[in-house]
């Protein structure tokens, strides 16, 4: 039996076996932001350590920042308590800070890749859930809490227990109108998101093949949500192609070792895995939640279920779901009104993603009654759709087109859902409060069907977009 | 360190239950208490937004209840921490008090959280929570003991048993449950890892 690249990254990065019985991992990169790491570096200073490999670790500020005015000091002083902390920890310890004077500021999960730095067969921490996006490059990436990120960095290393791997079979062709955001969708709510508790996912077969870099990483971003702390891909040439000529990424004259390595890590064509499932995506349509968890969503043309057809467990999550959304069991989600359209967030804030919807926004106006707001993902996703001209198709079109950040897919910042808004979002959590109001309701989905939303004042099957 | 101090063998306290299913990180603590650079003040914005309501009036929730004011054992459900890897929802449950969890599953981050801050989080059946809860619930005054080597906890003179994963459980026996000192008696074979892994010197 062979082995998949997952255990493969994990024995390379294994320092040994703690008195405990967890692993000690060596973590090849690490990367923070100013929410969780200002903690973290408290403990260090409390207890005299060093950090062991500043030129290992890479800072950029996103969740707080605010979108609209940038102008320091920021308005909110907290806001700017942390920054100041950010700016004063990576500077005492020598790491390297993107803040909002460089070029390559952004989200975290959208600077790593951008600039090179997240590469295959890597071990990739950061204190933020979605680091699973990394994992894209054939990289184990994990989100940590802050003791971990105090940890790796004292000692670059972590202690952690090896989870099993599920390998996540996908076939078919994705039709028109349907996006990785829905296949990872519809992952969680087959397999729920309990179900990948103490696994990490392998997304494997032809169907991953065919997706470009920025539609696997929405694929991996999204695994925590359905519980599976890594999510991967196996690299390939699509993974070098993306790769080449970005800041970080090996050199000319080395790049054939760099390629090796990388061709060496991969999943063996016999190798063993724990769990294996398969989806056929080939007659998958555009998702859409209506409930408090990743999980909780139909299809576009499917109505919300009957809590009489759940079983008592379920039943009590799907009230509570219906009680906050002021949903009707057995209705459909088609339909249903909105008040704002929100696209952005490291699940789908990437050039591909603003190309999308600009061409739905293209020549046609934002309803009335909406709030539209586009964000990018980064300072560069920002330049790109600036210079194709994407940020005046969406002006023109009455969407706000703001600076990059984490914006409106959670409440850090001044972007916010005010009382019992519904919102269309393009993000990955639509957990009760998440967008910043405690009433506030999220209603997921691609960025695509987050720009039909806009414009329609509604949710619309985006496959039938000529209706608008 | 002195790791006897840290030992953590057994905990005793009058418990607290907060009932539903994938109760969330930002249900915890909503994300707009987290501006903070450190994590010393968080106990009071635990369960924030289900306790007040957007005027700032009470709701009920266990946590406003007097009755449970001074318990330190919280009772949940399934899958109870899922969501965000922030440490700041255990911080805000410790500072709340709060110095053990018991239920029926957790999330994996916020379960590894937990135990690197020694707060034991130990799971039991869905029928023994239930009986948990309600006998906690009937009488606020009880008190739980947990025995973290036998994996038994103790209430109204019965016992349950519960489990937790073997790391845990000799981290908390050991007192090791504070990981920095025991990773960096590797530094050797730290350092030797970093030479052997060819992408730390850009495949040179
Ligand atoms: S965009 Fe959202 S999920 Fe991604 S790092 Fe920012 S806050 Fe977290």
């Amino acid at each position: 039996m062979g082995k998949n690249l997952f255990n493969k990254v994990w024995d390379m990065h294994k320092v040994g076996t703690l008195d405990s019985g967890l692993d000690q991992l060596f973590i090849g990169l690490h990367l923070i932001h100013e929410v969780t790491s200002p903690q973290a570096f408290a403990m260090i200073k409390e207890r005299k350590l060093k950090v062991l490999f500043p030129e290992r670790t890479f800072a950029t500020v996103d969740h707080i920042v605010p979108t609209e005015n940038q102008r320091r000091p920021f308005r909110d002083p907290l806001a700017e308590k942390m920054m100041e902390a950010l700016e004063i920890n990576t500077k005492e310890y020598g790491i390297p800070l993107y803040d909002l004077e460089s070029k390559n500021q952004g989200i975290v999960h959208i600077i790593g890749p951008e600039l090179g730095l997240t590469q295959p067969g890597m071990t990739i921490a950061c204190g933020d859930s979605h680091t699973s996006t990394h994992g894209a490059f054939g990289s184990i990436a994990f989100g940590v809490g802050t003791s971990q990120i105090r940890d790796i960095l004292a000692t670059q290393t972590i202690a952690m227990s090896r989870p099993k791997v599920r390998l996540i079979n996908i076939i078919g062709a994705l039709p028109k109108g349907v996006y990785a955001k829905d296949i990872i969708l519809k992952i969680i709510r087959d397999l729920g998101v309990k179900g990948g508790i103490g696994y990490a996912y392998e997304f494997g077969g032809i169907g991953v093949e065919h997706l470009s870099m920025e539609e696997r990483m929405t694929i991996c971003n999204m695994s925590i949500e359905g519980g599976a702390r890594v999510g991967y891909m196996n690299p390939d040439d699509t993974t070098f192609k993306y790769m080449k000529g970005r800041p970080f990424s090996p050199k000319e004259k080395n790049y054939q070792k760099a390629l090796d390595y990388w061709n060496s890590i991969k999943s063996d064509s016999d190798a063993d895995y724990d769990d294996t499932y398969t989806l056929n995506v080939e007659d998958l349509e555009p998702m859409v939640t209506w409930g408090i968890n990743p999980g909780q969503s139909v299809s576009i043309g499917e109505n919300m279920p009957f809590l009489k057809d759940l079983d008592t467990d379920e039943q009590k999550t799907v009230s509570q779901a219906y009680r906050h959304m002021g949903f009707e069991e057995g209705s459909p989600i088609k339909g249903k009104k909105i008040d704002v359209a929100f696209i952005g967030s490291c699940t789908n804030g990437r050039i591909s993603d603003l190309r999308i919807a600009a061409e739905i926004a293209k020549g046609r106006k934002v309803a009335s009654e909406v709030r539209a707001l586009v964000v990018p993902g980064s300072k560069l996703v920002a330049k790109q759709a600036e210079e194709e001209g994407l940020d005046k198709i969406f002006t023109e079109a009455g969407f706000q087109w703001r600076n990059a950040g984490c914006s409106m897919c959670l409440a850090m910042n001044p972007d916010k859902l005010k009382g019992k808004e519904i919102s269309a979002s393009s993000s990955n959590r639509n957990f009760i409060g998440r967008q910043g109001s405690p009433s506030g309701r999220t209603l997921l989905m691609s960025p695509a069907m987050v720009a039909a939303a806009a414009i329609s004042g509604k949710i619309i099957d985006i496959r039938n977009l000529k209706e608008i | 360190m002195d790791t006897s101090k840290m030992i953590r063998d057994s905990i005793s306290g009058r418990c607290i239950a907060v009932r539903g299913n994938d109760i969330d990180t930002d249900r915890i603590i909503p994300a707009r208490f987290m501006k903070v650079v450190s994590f010393a003040g968080l106990g009071e914005y635990a369960f924030y937004d289900e306790r007040y309501t957007g005027n700032g009036d009470k709701k009920k929730h266990p946590f406003n209840d007097e009755a449970f004011s001074s318990a330190s054992i919280l009772l949940v459900n399934k899958n109870f921490g899922c969501g965000s890897s922030r440490e700041h929802a255990p911080q805000a449950l410790y500072r709340a008090g709060i110095k053990a969890i018991v239920g029926e599953s957790f999330a994996e981050i916020f379960e590894g959280n937990c135990s690197v801050m020694g707060i034991p989080v130990l799971t039991v059946s869905s029928d023994d929570i239930e009986n948990l809860m309600s006998e906690v619930e009937n009488n606020p005054e009880v008190k739980m003991k947990i025995d973290i080597n036998v994996k038994q906890l103790f209430l109204n003179e019965k016992a349950y048993n519960f489990n937790i994963p073997d790391s845990s459980r000799l981290s908390l026996l050991n007192g090791t449950w504070d990981s920095t000192a025991a990773l960096l008696n590797a530094r050797n074979k730290i350092i030797s890892k970093s030479k052997e892994l060819p992408y730390l010197h850009a495949f040179e």
